[in-house]
């Protein structure tokens, strides 16, 4: 079972050294553990492009497609086989990133 | 056997056999929602055939027998339109739990999934009033003042959380057991709660059925989880509040304040039941918590045979010990209101009001105020704090018990 562990960010900016430094230590236990599939941080929004071409011709928009103050910084696909290992994962992702985590599971 | 007989043996099958049926369907067909309905149509088709055919020698297996036929046809029916039925089955632990002093009976697995953290708190309610409890919706949602339909589509997102975000059906390990069964007793509390200090101003100011389905609940816990501490505590807390249920509201429909209480009235068995819980606890020597408080406190109450017989020393100590597990202005509230005995009405009062900024909004802060004030002679503060109280106050008896109260200043 595949779950997507996001990150919310609410202003806060990049990871600060140290927080690097723990989201580090806990990539590396995820892989030794075995949950690891993937991982990527994002950042800002700022940068983001919506692309819409239902209707022949692709609109092409600057920008997030939806403003908010929290927004997704980056996040993990774990391999996990129940939501209670997740929780517990990413109880210690929350502390390691020190953001607020989300957990969904994949269909 | 008459058509009461047979009625009564329906109405006691239900309370003891729907928790097994559905806790054993959902082990074996991986499926709350397919559980859930199977055991629903095996009870209707027992209101529809023991009249006739008689009820069965051992109820409960003929209800679980019947309930996994019908599970069996429904998936097949299903199983014909689509396959992802058997892809979404739900996490089960082959593994038998740690050893941690409980009985692995499916019903456990059954609360534990029900009332998972990952679930909101009035959902937990919801899930576990039904596949637990055995209510129906109509009836959650009467109980509840929640439309029908909002309580249908909030238990069936449950199922399907439960489902597609894989809530495993579990009794948890033993590191998390404690958190995770003082999740359940706060689901069973709130339940018990809302019966006994009934919020709404269009419901009876006591709610028996809510209390009795929360007492009956916890009884199933602790027969299930019979040496923890906390669900001995909260049982007996329980059976303690309860026994006083009959002499807490006058026939006019206003709450009777303990002092003012006909303690003859208070039901006897059950207030030896839950003295029999807290001396049970007491003997383990184990460092209680906040529901064994609760209930020792009680137990105090309940063993004096008038409000000035009250060991007040004894109640403010046990206050002290619950103040030290759960720093709470609610708890710091209660306990000045033991202090107003211990050490009079102006000691209690300094500390109430330094509990304005947090509890300014909560009517039973305004209550007590209200009732120190007057013991102080000041009649007038003491009004404005009845006033206060009465606009917070939902419960009916409550209401009409603060206006006496207002009324009767000089």
């Amino acid at each position: 079972m595949k779950y997507l562990v996001s990150v919310i960010d609410d202003g806060t900016g990049l990871a600060t050294p140290t927080e690097e430094a723990d989201i580090d230590a806990f990539n590396d236990r995820l892989q030794a553990e075995g949950y690891w599939v993937f991982a990527g941080g994002l950042g800002s929004p700022d940068p983001a492009t919506v692309i819409d071409n239902r209707s022949g011709e692709p609109v092409v928009t600057d920008g997030p497609f939806v403003e908010s103050k929290e927004y997704l910084a980056g996040f993990w696909i774990l391999e996990a086989p129940d939501l209670d290992v997740v929780l517990k994962l990413a109880a210690d992702g929350s502390k390691a990133c020190n953001r607020k985590i989300e957990v969904r599971p994949f269909l | 056997m008459s058509a009461i007989d047979v009625r009564e043996a329906i109405t006691r099958a239900h309370h003891e056999e729907w928790a097994r049926v559905v806790a054993s369907l959902t082990r074996r067909f991986g499926d709350l929602d397919i559980a859930e309905e199977a055991a629903a149509e095996a009870f209707a088709t027992a209101v529809a055939r023991w009249p006739a055919d008689g009820v069965p020698p051992k109820p409960g297996a003929w209800l679980t027998t019947t309930a996994n036929n019908k599970a069996i046809d429904r998936i097949r029916r299903e199983s014909k339109r689509d396959d992802k039925q058997r892809e979404a089955r739900m996490v089960y632990d082959d593994d038998p739990p740690q050893p941690v002093g409980v009985i692995d009976d499916e019903r456990l697995r059954l609360i534990f999934t029900c009332c998972h953290p990952a679930l909101g708190m009035e959902t937990r309610v919801a899930l576990t009033l039904r596949m637990v409890g055995g209510l129906t919706v109509p009836e959650i949602a009467r109980a509840f003042l929640v439309q029908e339909d909002a309580m249908g589509q909030r238990i069936t997102r449950a199922k399907a959380k439960i489902k597609t975000a894989r809530i495993p059906y579990r009794v948890p390990s033993a590191e998390d057991l404690p958190a995770r069964v003082s999740g359940v007793l706060a689901v069973l509390f709130l339940v018990f709660n809302e019966g006994y200090l009934a919020t709404s101003p269009d419901t009876d100011p006591v709610r028996h059925d809510l209390t009795a389905e929360a007492i009956r609940l916890t009884r199933l816990i602790r027969a299930l989880m019979p040496h923890d501490g906390e669900v001995a505590g909260l049982l007996a807390l329980m059976l303690l509040t309860e026994a006083r249920r009959t002499a807490r509201v006058s026939r006019s429909g206003e709450l009777v304040a303990l002092d003012e209480q006909d303690r003859g009235a208070w039901d006897a068995a059950l207030v030896a039941e839950g003295h029999r819980l807290v001396r049970e606890r007491l003997a383990s020597g184990a460092a209680p918590g906040r529901y064994q408080i609760l209930a020792a406190i009680n137990a105090v109450h309940t063993s004096a045979r008038d409000i000035r017989d009250t060991d007040w020393s004894q109640v403010v100590a046990l206050y002290d010990q619950l103040v030290g597990l759960d720093s709470s202005p609610i708890i710091a509230l209660n306990r000045a209101i033991a202090v107003a005995e211990l050490d009079g009405p102006e000691v209690a009062l300094a500390t109430v009001d330094r509990l304005d900024e947090s509890l300014a909004g909560y009517h039973a802060y305004h209550a007590t105020r209200a009732d120190l004030l007057r013991r102080l002679g000041r009649s007038e503060k003491a009004r404005a704090a009845y006033d206060k109280a009465i606009a917070l106050a939902g419960n009916t008896a409550e209401t009409a018990y603060l206006t006496r109260r207002r009324d009767q200043l000089g």
